[in-house]
């Protein structure tokens, strides 16, 4: 259901703001233009972190997405990101990847990019079994 | 959306005119995060550490199944709460009047986290409890190596849209475990999977979801049956 509006809004002309006097009250999705959508498969668990911080490049960042760029510094999980700062993960997510597609940001690799090879699978059962009781 | 300066008729996806050259097509996660770490020395590379992995397992099952207890029992954060904010048609859809008859609904998602090692964290994702945002379930599904069908023995119809979901609607490895509530058993073990109708292959356990090493155990079982479905 929100997919097909939102590919509906992403084809449709951008909606109507202005750049210099955005409302407060602004909707989530105007923030990304209407796009749920980026050119990196962000999943839930997938980590973002800030391979070297630019004080300048957080200054000319939107507000939301500098609150991202200065969060990702401590290497944090999209879902992290998104309950730690109050984001939708839809919104997370189209800002994160353009985060990354500017170099701002660096995403991790997840167990899936490896397709669950069994060597990660093992190091995790590993890990498994060495935590504390 | 990145730039404060950005022209805002932009195109919407694809064309970045702020970036050099034509759009990369980034097609994974590693691609971007090769981009990046060619540019600099390793030393500097990264302030918050080397890159590292992450894994997921869906953690579902009824409600009062004991999801969010297992997710705190293991997790080293305070479980946090992700939302997605919906945007759904009310059930009295009238073709001339449904731009009025949407509402926005907010789902939330409890999810925790086990750092394994520096470079290694899992994350632990309990599914959002109304049943019909089926979509959100698929989105949690994604990339997880397996999920854990947490059930209630004295309580199993609570746990049936679940294990449908799992059985029918989706490829992600799964395991079933009763949760010992109160550190009892209350059902027989082959009593709970004749009722619920599970197939031979799907492993069933027991396990105490406040117990942390119980609920460790119940993790690595899951992992172990995710390894034997992918045998190389």
């Amino acid at each position: 259901m929100t997919t097909s509006s939102a590919d509906g809004a992403r084809n449709a002309p951008e909606p109507e703001k202005k750049q210099g006097s955005r409302s407060r009250r602004i909707r989530p999705y105007a923030l990304t233009g209407g796009r749920t959508r980026t050119q990196h498969p962000l999943l839930m668990e997938t980590m973002v972190s800030v391979p070297q911080y630019d004080p300048a490049l957080s200054e000319s960042l939107m507000p939301e997405s500098r609150v991202l760029y200065e969060r990702a510094r401590g290497r944090l999980s999209i879902a992290e990101l998104s309950a730690l700062l109050s984001i939708p993960l839809g919104v997370v997510r189209v800002l994160v990847g353009d985060l990354a597609a500017q170099g701002a940001v660096l995403l991790h690799p997840t167990a899936d990019t490896f397709d669950h090879d069994h060597s990660v699978l093992e190091r995790i059962l590993s890990g498994l079994r060495e935590l504390p009781a | 959306m990145v730039c404060a300066s950005s022209p805002p008729d932009r195109p919407p996806a694809g064309g970045r005119s702020g970036t050099t050259g034509p759009p990369t097509p980034a097609t994974t996660p590693t691609a971007a995060a090769a981009e990046a770490s060619t540019t600099e020395p390793p030393a500097l590379e990264n302030e918050s550490g080397p890159p590292a992995i992450s894994a997921k397992i869906v953690i579902a099952g009824g409600f009062g199944a004991g999801k969010t207890t297992l997710v705190r029992s293991v997790s080293q954060i305070p479980p946090l709460s992700t939302e997605a904010w919906l945007t759904e048609a009310s059930e009295d859809l009238d073709d001339l009047s449904w731009s009025e008859t949407k509402s926005t609904t907010t789902v939330t998602m409890d999810f925790g986290r086990i750092s394994l090692y520096p470079d290694l964290i899992l994350y632990l994702f309990g599914t959002p409890g109304q049943p019909r945002f089926w979509f959100l379930w698929d989105d949690l599904s994604r990339g997880a190596l397996g999920a854990i069908v947490l059930v209630d023995s004295r309580r199993l119809d609570e746990s049936f849209t679940a294990l449908n979901y799992f059985e029918n609607d989706s490829e992600l490895p799964f395991i079933v475990a009763i949760n010992r509530f109160d550190g009892k058993l209350w059902h027989e073990v082959a009593d709970v999977r004749e009722a619920l109708g599970l197939r031979a292959e799907v492993p069933l356990v027991t396990c105490d979801a406040r117990d942390s090493g119980s609920t460790a155990q119940v993790l690595r079982d899951l992992v172990i049956h995710t390894m034997s479905l992918t045998t190389e």
